[in-house]
């Protein structure tokens, strides 16, 4: 909303235009939404096997009951909601599910003994589903967590150190991002993105205008004063400590980008970029000097074809997606198997194999839409801490997406991160429904009319309280 | 499964995807040019409007005006007076405040009036510490009337006609 005081005043005037509630549009995209989830679950089956699968009923009814739930709680707790948001989720998700599947099944035609994921993956949606329905209800105010920034920041961080210690930390494929939980392994680390968005946004709200205090000028830009540069180090620290101790690249990238996305959102000040990026190539070189992992990475990312470098997973992936073309192979005609982590990290190459460039287009059209909702709703919201939360959850989507595709399709090294909804991997899916749930709360909170004045009758003091309806 | 069948069921699949993403972007549409339009043609008038409408036929009282300006009633800027004309009007310390307070205890950018057809409103931008209409501390747009006194910080201003 422009706050200028130029031009005519807007005929409508505060609010420019009142939102509809749109539930009934939702419902509708909805309905295509799980068309598309489980038409995918189907043409894997008459793919693969040739006939529908025997659980099509089953396994359809419980996706669409998930999301008509999701749907319902919407409508009740927070009816002027952005519509397009949940639609886009239950597709992304349906697609993810069927995909997994699909790889499983090709998986244990191989080998009847190798263990599926699809299921577990189900469990987990479901789990994702009723933690965005506790979310909408529990939080009806986006603006109470504000007074968690200090609580939620230290939660992230004692999160963030858990899988370094010793006794319930685990490594896997060489990150030790993981915790034991009983029968199950955590990655504490997604959580912790979702905690570090509230506290950015509620610790630069409060010092959003000592941050934007310019110090030295350089080459057109305002360089930010020496003295301020406490919270950006020591993020930049806590980067380079998730990619010391605990090897993993992607996160290290995903906190960093998003603590200074929203520093400069905060401030406004060209010269945060200019910090910050130094800082990240300084921090990305001695990383690639001193660190094996990390300069494998690149490595591979630079000569993938060349014999000595080990780019095997990369490779298939690149070769899946030449050989799906431009409108793929079909579901269930490729062999998006032979590609290492293809149901996580490289579903997006197996996706782009069976559904070629056009399926790979829309998807990423899906998440370019998905973030849109999130900016726009950082646009529309009247309260900074809500449109810093909004901006910050929209940049961690956008971040690990670009952070993913790019890697896989060789645009910058590869880093592992899952691909929001799509992958396989409990954790990231269950926090990236709980990001939902939350842009849902703002947008509901941004879209909302302003409360309508009841007045109490005729002559009334100027002292008298009013009354004000809030629809 | 003959090879058309299948290569009809990969189009198929395609084409659900694009429409589904088509879809996505029409509502976007539609949430972008359509609320007004739609809202004046649905529900004609809304109650708040209506309401305005039927008071401002029943009474003609001298009270009951337009309010014309804001005036700065009590603190270091008092006695100053800045017309709604160019409403909506910003609130604050800073440079491109339309009403500049020298207050210590006021924010950069405060508070903003602003007007929804005949009703005034005044908003809280984020205030450090908050702005007052009558005794309490509002979080949400709030409506004015003639004479109310907005707080924010040791300043009061009023709407007047």
């Amino acid at each position: 909303m422009s706050t200028g005081q130029a031009g005519p005043p807007a005929p409508q005037g505060l609010m420019g235009f009142v939102h509809r509630r749109r539930r009934g549009a939702e419902l509708v995209l909805l309905i295509l939404s799980l068309v598309v989830g489980i038409g995918a679950y189907a043409a894997v089956g008459l793919g693969v096997d040739g006939t529908l699968p025997v659980n099509l009923f089953t396994y359809g009814a419980w996706l669409a009951g998930l999301v008509i739930a999701c749907h319902v709680v919407i409508r009740i707790f927070a009816a002027y909601a952005d519509p397009i948001l949940l639609p886009i989720v239950s597709a992304l998700n349906g697609i993810g599910l069927a995909m997994i599947h699909r790889i499983d099944l090709a998986r244990q035609a191989s080998r009847p003994s190798s263990n599926g994921f699809a299921d577990a993956q189900l469990v987990w949606m479901t789990l994702g589903a009723i933690l965005f329905v506790a979310v909408l209800i529990i939080v009806r105010d986006h603006r109470r967590l504000q007074s968690f920034t200090y609580t939620f920041g230290l939660a992230a961080i004692v999160l963030l150190l858990l899988p370094l210690l010793p006794g319930i930390g685990r490594t896997i494929n060489g990150s030790r991002i993981w915790i034991n939980l009983g029968p199950m392994s955590f990655q504490p680390g997604e959580v912790a993105k979702v905690l570090l968005v509230i506290a950015f946004a509620g610790y630069l709200v409060l010092h959003r205008d000592a941050l934007a205090l310019a110090g030295r000028r350089f080459l057109f830009v305002d360089l930010p004063r020496g003295r301020d540069l406490g919270p950006i180090l020591a993020m930049w620290l806590v980067s380079l400590g998730i990619l010391v101790f605990q090897r993993d690249l992607g996160s290290s990238l995903l906190f960093f980008g998003l603590f200074l996305v929203m520093l400069y959102v905060a401030t406004e000040r060209p010269g945060w970029l200019v910090v910050g990026g130094v800082m990240f190539a300084a921090g990305a070189y001695a990383g690639f000097v001193a660190l094996g992992h990390v300069h494998a990475r690149v490595e591979a990312w630079l000569h993938p074809f060349s014999p000595d470098v080990n780019s095997f997973q990369l490779v298939q992936g690149l070769y899946g997606m030449g050989w799906g073309g431009l409108v793929g192979r079909g579901l269930g005609q490729g062999q998006p198997q032979v590609t290492p982590l293809a149901w996580s990290d490289f579903i997006l190459p197996s996706l782009g194999e069976e559904l070629g460039l056009t399926g790979v287009m829309a998807i990423i059209l899906l998440y370019g839409i998905l973030v849109e909702r999130g900016l726009r709703t950082a646009l529309i919201c009247r309260d900074n801490f809500g449109k810093l939360m909004a901006t910050g959850l929209a940049t961690v989507l956008a971040l690990q997406v670009f952070v993913v595709i790019g890697g896989v399709t060789r645009l910058i090294p590869l880093t592992g991160l899952t691909t929001p909804f799509l992958s396989q991997g409990g954790s990231s899916l269950v926090a990236n429904w709980v990001i939902i749930a939350l842009l849902i709360r703002i947008s509901d909170h941004a879209r909302r009319p302003p409360p309508e004045l009841v007045e109490p009758d005729e002559d009334y003091d100027a002292d008298a309280t009013q009354v004000v309806k809030i629809r | 499964m003959s090879e058309l069948t299948l290569v009809l069921i990969r189009f198929a699949y395609l084409a659900i995807l694009w429409i589904f993403v088509l879809s996505c972007i029409s509502v976007i549409r539609s949430d972008m040019f359509g609320a007004r339009v739609a809202r004046q043609e649905a529900g004609g008038p809304s109650r708040a409007e209506r309401k305005a409408r039927s008071k401002q036929q029943k009474s003609s009282k001298p009270r009951r005006g337009v309010p014309t300006q804001v005036v700065i009633v009590e603190g270091g800027n008092k006695g100053e007076a800045v017309s709604l004309e160019h409403a909506p009007l910003l609130i604050g310390r800073g440079n491109d405040a339309a009403i500049r307070l020298d207050d210590d205890y006021v924010s950069t950018r405060h508070a903003r009036i602003a007007s929804s057809g005949e009703q005034w409103f005044v908003e809280d931008l984020g205030s450090t510490n908050g702005t007052y209409v009558g005794t309490s501390r509002i979080s949400q747009a709030t409506a004015l009337q003639l004479g109310t006194q907005i707080r924010i910080g040791k300043t009061i201003l009023e709407l007047r006609k």
